[in-house]
């Protein structure tokens, strides 16, 4: 995997910290202890949405396409966020809605990153042809635009959530790939991997029990920000009208069917575009937590 | 010399690669759509004759790479076929709708270029000053806030609240220039948003390493004033990364119109291809893929090809 420029664009160029010098220290702890806070915030949030999507069947919630006889109400003692245009319960399509969300995050992050870091580390290890097949399919996946591909690809399969989660999956394999390569290729020159190779491992042995370990570290920070990326792009499927099929509630279809009536019932939009701001922001701090706790030495 | 010349020939092939597997897959695209085209139609009740017949009209019973041969050549004649549902030309119906999306795209990335290189050269001269702050604080909420969200705020707050800017809606140019530009705001600054964190990031990150230079440090001392330093001797030097990221912002852009688009109900190749899919006129989803994946690929590759010009840093690090 030649490195591109899009990769350097991706690898956000965060802005470089001054080498730590001895009056630059409170600003530092500083720094850190405003990122725990902010990770803190982020680990509690996600957890809340989490929460609220495994237990949503048991909450003494609505039927999320129960229609009422309150169109778009305000909220009330009975309806907490209100109702949406035609009545339903938007408290409870929101609790529901983050199921898809969740599903996404959790779901394709975690089918990315099995796939990522399998293409990622075999390439890193074996160079050669191996590596020169495998980036020209990572390249494959990068020679569309985002969003163009996942348009795509929904065009293609049957809609639904899991046509959803493979779609995301696959836009989120690269990144895994190229973290899991770089960080491998860094590792696999080091002292214990000759010592194992010399005490006869074979190459599976070497990946996944010397190699892996190290490599999943970087990839686990990364993974955070995937999530956030891919429950941007799950929103904007959903917001296109090309995700999950409606009625079933989701964020992003709440939103596009508020935007109808911005003018004169704005919570509708609001409450929506409030839980993506959350929940983005919340993955994002606990992903800038986690490579600073990750480090400078293994590349992200 | 001899490395340069083999990596920008490496370049090159593997665009060409690209390129054929891209059409491949948009030509299979096509393909794994459950159903075949002609049975939208043909009528419910079509006898296996007149199922036959349409086949052979429409080609669909050569072989597959037959089909895609003859495809590949049409379309390299710029031809994508017409429309099953309206019988409209593909290529004509985009060539009407890309250069809204287009204007949209360069509009975003001048934006966000103005914006950005300001507040990236201040926050990097002052580090930790207001500037630096305000914009740290910007730049997570913006990564925070998806486009189509944004978008919505946007339209919320400056013209359903403040009425000062039409609501949704597009004038051409030759209408009415100014309603143009009105009509234009909104959308162009949603799609900056999210650039111009890039570039602010990128910006800051390159002229910190800038200011710490020798030639800096002795322009500095040779009296010269902050914002001569500034911009001649550090932004010059920083502004190669910016350029060669523009390129690629401006590819991912040609993309990344269609959610804007549709926030905004512009007549674009967006809103295009997302009433193509619900009126399930395929040959314009394809069409507008293989488009965009092959722009995208080209500027990414002339920008891997330029970027060694640009900058002879590069260039000695990568020869040597």
């Amino acid at each position: 995997m030649t490195e591109t420029v899009r990769e350097r664009v991706d690898a956000a160029p965060a802005p470089q910290r001054p080498t730590a010098s001895p009056e630059r220290e409170p600003a530092q702890k500083k720094r850190r202890k405003r990122r725990d806070i902010g990770a803190a915030f982020g680990a509690v949030w996600i957890g809340l949405v989490v929460l609220g999507a495994i237990t949503a069947d048991w909450l003494p919630l609505r039927d999320p396409n129960e229609v009422t006889d309150v169109f778009a109400g305000p909220p009330s003692g009975e309806f907490l966020f209100g109702t949406d245009a035609i009545g339903r319960d938007v408290l409870s399509r929101i609790v529901f809605g983050a199921r898809i969300s969740m599903a996404v995050a959790i779901g394709a992050t975690s089918i990315a990153m099995i796939i990522g870091v399998a293409l990622g580390m075999c390439a890193g290890y074996f160079r050669g042809k191996v590596d020169a097949v495998l980036s020209l399919i990572v390249n494959f996946v990068l020679a569309f635009p985002p969003l163009i591909f996942l348009i795509a690809l929904v065009t293609a399969l049957e809609p639904g959530l899991l046509t959803l989660v493979v779609a995301l999956a696959l836009i989120g394999v690269p990144n895994f790939a190229r973290v899991a390569r770089a960080n491998t290729i860094a590792f696999a020159d080091r002292e214990f991997v000759t010592a194992a190779k010399a005490l006869g491992a074979r190459p599976l042995r070497i990946l996944t029990r010397e190699l892996l370990v190290n490599v999943m570290l970087p990839v686990m920070s990364l993974a955070l920000v995937v999530m956030a990326t891919l429950v941007v792009a799950e929103g904007s499927l959903s917001f296109l009208g090309v995700g999950v099929p409606p009625p079933a509630p989701s964020w992003g279809g709440m939103l596009a069917a508020g935007r109808e009536s911005l003018s004169e019932h704005p919570l509708l939009v609001l409450i929506p575009a409030l839980f993506f701001f959350l929940t983005v922001f919340s993955f994002n701090r606990l992903g800038d937590w986690a490579r600073g706790r990750v480090g400078r030495e293994s590349s992200i | 010399m001899v490395s340069a010349l083999r990596r920008r020939a490496g370049s090159v092939a593997r665009f060409v690669l690209l390129v054929f597997l891209v059409t491949v897959a948009t030509f299979l695209l096509l393909e794994l759509i459950p159903g075949s085209p002609i049975d939208a139609l043909l009528p419910q009740d079509a006898t296996p004759e007149q199922i036959a017949a349409a086949r052979e009209q429409y080609g669909l019973d050569q072989p597959i790479w037959a089909r895609y041969l003859t495809w590949i050549s049409s379309v390299l004649q710029g031809d994508f076929g017409r429309s099953y549902q309206t019988g409209l030309s593909v290529a004509e119906q985009i060539a009407e709708r890309a250069p809204v999306s287009l204007e949209l795209a360069f509009l975003a990335v001048f934006v966000a270029l103005a914006i950005s290189i300001p507040v990236g050269v201040w926050s990097a001269y002052r580090p930790g000053g207001l500037i630096d702050r305000v914009s740290t604080f910007v730049i997570s909420a913006t990564l925070a806030t998806p486009a189509f969200v944004l978008g919505i705020l946007l339209v919320y707050v400056f013209a359903v609240q403040m009425k000062i800017l039409p609501l949704l809606g597009w004038t051409p140019f030759s209408e009415d220039p100014v309603e143009h530009i009105q009509r234009l705001v909104l959308p162009v600054l949603t799609l900056a948003a999210g650039e111009c964190v890039l570039f602010t990031r990128l910006l800051k990150g390159d002229m910190m390493a800038t200011l710490q230079q020798d030639h800096v440090l002795s322009a500095r001392a040779r009296g010269l004033p902050t914002w001569r330093i500034l911009l001649r001797h550090a932004l010059r030097q920083s502004s190669f990364s910016l350029v060669t990221v523009s390129g690629v912002v401006i590819g991912r852009l040609i993309g990344g119109t269609v959610l804007v688009e549709a926030i905004f109900s512009l007549p674009g190749m967006g809103t295009l291809v997302i009433n193509a899919i619900h009126s399930r006129d395929y040959l314009i989803v394809q069409a507008v893929v293989l488009l965009t994946a092959v722009l995208y690929l080209l500027i990414n590759t002339l920008v891997d090809l330029t970027y060694p010009l640009l900058d002879p840093r590069v260039r000695k690090v990568r020869t040597s």
